[in-house]
């Protein structure tokens, strides 16, 4: 089972156990190791993504906008120029003699038959290597146009995803504070870190709104430009999720003041602490006070409902491996709920505070793992006997190869897994996975059988 | 045939400008005009050909010489249609090696990819990044060679240069395929097997290749074979490398064989596996358009009734009386029916040429791909049986294909799944084929080739018909 891991990545694996907790992370992806990371520029596409009246134009070869066209479930209620993938698809020529006149173009012809509030302009490797000069060319388009046109500096080999988040905040904090103020409720927030896949902001701004909380801005899911603009004016930003949108709250914190809470929506404690919170933050307790009614109306439906899922569920073990380690503290509460034990946790871009709290809230024997790949991860699962692995798309042939049930957790996912419906639906799905009767017809569990029957066997022949 | 809506010149094939002195089209109205960007792109990048016909090699770990990020959107990619694993090694290259070059890192990730996968080959492609820093592939090798030393265990290391500017998927693909055999091939006795340079098929066309040369009693050699690699049985034991693939050892002896048969007309003479055999070991190149539809299918089988000596299989003569039997009994619902058409090169020329037979009219043949050959090729799959001449473009994007096919007024789409939007605007059906079938299970279990396969993609596309006929008549027959 050993054999499985690299020298190299030995420390980047922690057992928890009698040892003191010690991991390493943070580092470049080990060559050669199938990392299940993807790169800076992925980071930004993801964050900037869902907002919705923006053109987002990939400047580079073809495959990075390729690969990245249409493949979130983040949701619009309006416009959907976000689900068109844009590349200036540069050739030989453009990479000899320089892509800027193309970009240039490019932009001007998008955003003339668009018509968008805004253009994202994001760099990948070559571009950082033959030189164009983005910022200037976003200049002049902006003043040709009279929209905003806004660079991301999001080359994919300067780091990992996570750089990518933070230049994509760069690129939204150059919108943010030139849009009107006027109006705005002094019960008002923005939500950050929400990206709306099956609809899960709707969800949490209809319990804001319940709670007489007023959002000003979505960032990003079902985002748009103008928001983005005045959401200076809000008094809070509530921020979920770990890295990717916490750059701009602190930028937003720096410049304008804003206060800054984190939350997640995941999971029931989670979810009902994060209205708490938001109530806390202004000191209301009428505002409190309907938190805890929406509490006790969900869990009202929620909890009965989940009863019958965690009798079918309790004693299964679940391993996590997500992009970032923040969702996986709320699915290792999840699970709790479902009287699951969590067996492996591990992230593509935790840091080592991450991975401390994630080792103190899990049991003892857990694997915690940062950067994986698909040896390890393989042979994790077998070693812990997993019976329901939550990860995304190029986690989930892993374990369907093996026969082990799936569920998808990233941003590609069709089901609304946030707030306390999203949790019904969580819990629907695990069930529906793990409690598949195909499950038997595999050759894991069949070989699982054979096996007791020997030793069953064994046993009736000593005694 | 309107010129007006049809000019495609031999020289300049992505610019079909609807006449000389219209300017640059505003708005989404343009008529084929070349636009400056690239609105959802109807190809891939060429790396991840080479990946795709890498993994179809036994015992063979792709792996890219780049930055992480395109490996793991490569994969993303090719799982969610084979949901398959498939594992890609990269170089993971930062920013220090975009300065100072990559060959460290290559070194170090082939050494980590020998030590953990023991492959018994590494097929490794560059990407935009490492070809545009200049990184000298082979001999960042060859001096990885001299310091790993001469090993047993030491795998074969197959190079490959795929820079996405220039080129697609298709490019890579081919570029793979030639490159293993130039590094494999060594002069050999004349055995009598055949070889096969299918292309980019599926794993059931590949199946099927596999029982049509053993029912011929011939001995066949399929470069790459993603039959099982991508399409393999549950497990209990994760294999690190799948099972399957075409076996090294035949590869080295695909220089004596009797003949190779090629499947794809539209790839260039150099880029070819075929040319470079025929050229290097005499090996006679037999080029076919893929064989989709009963006339490819049937110059298929005739040419393997020489290879071989022997008449065509019982099963396949019966096979193809079904089909044609059916296609007489379906005749009606189709006859007529416009058909938008795209993909890579070769399946476009393929279908186009099926399409035309069984009395569908390819209006519009597309392709993201830029071979020059595109247009020539469907007039001659189509040979005159349709109509009005298809049009063919090429290098184009969903963007000018969703804007001509608004004006052609089609019936269907036949495509890959990125044509859904498309479908849903125009509200008519999308009959899935090729790569990549990302909203539906199974497709790598789609047959294509074949009587077998059109017969399928003749039931769907009748049915399809006889399904909208059905759905938009207020009475809704229970019958036909
Ligand atoms: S950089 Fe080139 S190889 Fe990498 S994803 Fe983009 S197009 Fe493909
Ligand atoms: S080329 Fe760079 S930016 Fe594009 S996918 Fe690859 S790593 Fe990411």
């Amino acid at each position: 089972m050993t054999a499985q891991i690299y020298e190299e990545r030995r420390n980047q694996i922690h057992r928890k156990g009698k040892k003191p907790f010690a991991i390493e992370c943070d580092k470049e992806s080990l060559a050669g190791a199938v990392s299940q990371r993807a790169c800076v520029f992925c980071g930004s596409r993801v964050v900037l993504y869902p907002i919705a009246d923006a053109v987002h134009l990939v400047h580079g070869p073809i495959g990075c906008a390729v690969y990245t066209w249409d493949i979130r479930g983040a949701l619009s209620s309006g416009p959907e120029l976000h689900r068109l993938s844009f590349s200036t698809d540069l050739r030989e020529k453009d990479v000899i003699f320089g892509g800027e006149k193309k970009l240039h173009d490019a932009l001007i012809e998008l955003i003339d038959r668009y018509q968008p509030k805004a253009a994202f302009v994001y760099s990948t490797c070559i571009v950082g290597i033959i030189g164009d000069d983005l910022e200037a060319v976003c200049k002049k388009v902006a003043a040709e146009t009279d929209i905003p046109v806004l660079p991301v500096q999001s080359e994919g080999f300067k780091g990992n995803k996570r750089a990518g988040y933070e230049a994509a905040c760069k690129a939204m904090f150059r919108l943010v504070g030139t849009g009107d103020l006027a109006n705005i409720s002094r019960h008002s927030i923005n939500i950050l870190g929400d990206f709306n896949l099956a609809g899960e902001i709707w969800l949490i701004r209809d319990y804001f709104a319940r709670m007489g909380v007023e959002v000003v801005a979505n960032i990003t899911g079902d985002g748009r430009v103008d928001d983005i603009k005045r959401a200076h004016g809000a008094a809070l930003n509530v921020v979920q999720c770990s890295g990717a949108t916490m750059t701009l709250a602190e930028m937003m914190k720096e410049k304008y003041s804003t206060p800054v809470i984190r939350v997640s929506y995941f999971g029931i404690e989670d979810m009902a602490e994060s209205l708490y919170a938001v109530a806390d933050h202004f000191q209301d307790e009428e505002m409190l006070a309907k938190a805890k009614k929406i509490v006790r109306e969900e869990l009202e439906t929620l909890l009965p409902e989940l009863k019958k899922y965690r009798a079918a569920l309790t004693g299964k073990k679940a391993a996590i491996y997500v992009g970032g380690a923040f969702k996986a503290f709320s699915l290792v509460k999840a699970f709790r709920h479902l009287g699951m034990d969590v067996v492996m946790v591990g992230s593509q871009t935790g840091t080592k505070e991450d991975y401390r709290e994630l080792q103190e809230i899990t049991d003892d024997g857990t694997i915690v793992v940062d950067d994986s790949n698909p040896l390890e991860l393989s042979s994790f699962l077998r070693e812990k006997e997993v019976d329901i692995f939550v990860g995304g798309v190029k986690e989930r042939p892993i374990a369907y190869k093996l026969g082990i049930a799936f569920c998808d957790h990233n941003h590609e996912r069709k089901e609304m897994l946030a707030g306390f419906a999203g949790m019904m639906n969580f819990a629907r799905e695990v069930y529906g996975s793990v409690m598949s009767p195909v499950w038997k017809l595999v050759p894991r569990k069949q070989s699982q059988t054979t096996q007791l029957g020997v030793s069953e066997a064994a046993r009736i022949a000593e005694s | 045939m309107n010129t007006d809506t049809n000019i495609n010149n031999e020289n300049d094939t992505h610019t079909p400008p609807p006449s000389p002195k219209s300017p640059r089209p505003v708005g989404g109205r343009g008529r084929l005009s070349r636009y400056v960007s690239t609105t959802n792109a109807c190809k891939l990048c060429k790396p991840l050909g080479a990946c795709l016909a890498f993994r179809g090699i036994e015992g063979t770990v792709p792996y890219l010489h780049g930055s992480q990020g395109c490996a793991t959107y490569m994969r993303r990619y090719i799982i969610s249609h084979f949901n398959e694993p498939i594992d890609i090694a990269s170089s993971s290259l930062g920013e220090k090696n975009a300065i100072y070059g990559g060959g460290a890192n290559l070194k170090q990730g082939l050494k980590n990819v020998t030590d953990k996968y023991r492959p018994k080959m590494v097929g490794i492609a560059t990407t935009c990044l490492t070809e545009t820093i200049g990184d000298d592939l082979n001999m960042i090798v060859h001096e990885y060679l001299k310091e790993a030393g001469e090993t047993a265990e030491a795998p074969i290391l197959v190079k490959v240069s795929t820079p996405s500017y220039s080129g697609t998927h298709m490019e890579g693909f081919h570029a793979a395929v030639l490159s293993a055999v130039e590094t494999l091939c060594r002069k050999t006795l004349a055995n009598d097997r055949v070889n096969i340079l299918p292309g980019f098929l599926s794993p059931a066309d590949l199946r099927y290749l596999k029982e049509v040369m053993a029912e011929f009693d011939l001995e066949a050699t399929i470069l790459p074979d993603i039959s099982e690699t991508l399409d393999g049985p549950a497990l209990d034991e994760y294999q690190l490398i799948p099972e399957g693939g075409t076996p090294i050892e035949e590869i080295r002896t695909m220089g004596g064989a009797e003949a190779t048969i090629e499947f794809g007309s539209t790839i260039s003479p150099k880029e070819s596996g075929g040319e470079y055999l025929e050229k290097t070991y005499g090996v006679e190149n037999h080029r076919l358009t893929m064989p989709v539809g009963v006339g490819a299918t049937d110059r298929f089988f005739a040419l393997l009734e020489t290879l071989s000596g022997q008449e065509i299989p019982e099963r396949y003569v019966k096979a193809r009386g079904r089909l044609i039997d059916s296609l007489v009994d379906g005749h009606k619902y189709i006859f007529g029916k416009r058909a938008v058409l795209y993909g890579e090169e070769d399946l476009v020329v393929g279908l186009a040429g099926f399409l035309a037979e069984i009395g569908v009219q390819p209006v519009l043949c597309a392709s993201g791909g830029k071979s020059g050959r595109l247009r020539e090729k469907v007039l001659e799959a189509t040979n005159g049986l349709c109509e009005v001449d298809p049009e063919a473009y090429e290098d184009i994007d969903f963007h000018e294909i969703e804007a001509r096919a608004a004006e052609l007024e089609p019936d269907l789409i036949i495509g890959h799944s990125k044509g859904y939007a498309l479908a849903r605007k125009l509200s008519i059906p999308l009959i899935r084929v090729g790569f990549p079938i990302h909203d539906r299970v199974g497709g790598q279990r789609i047959l294509h080739i074949g009587h077998e396969g059109a017969q399928q993609l003749f039931d769907l596309i009748a049915n399809a018909m006889i399904q909208v006929k059905q759905d938009r008549s207020p009475v809704g027959y229970s019958y036909m």
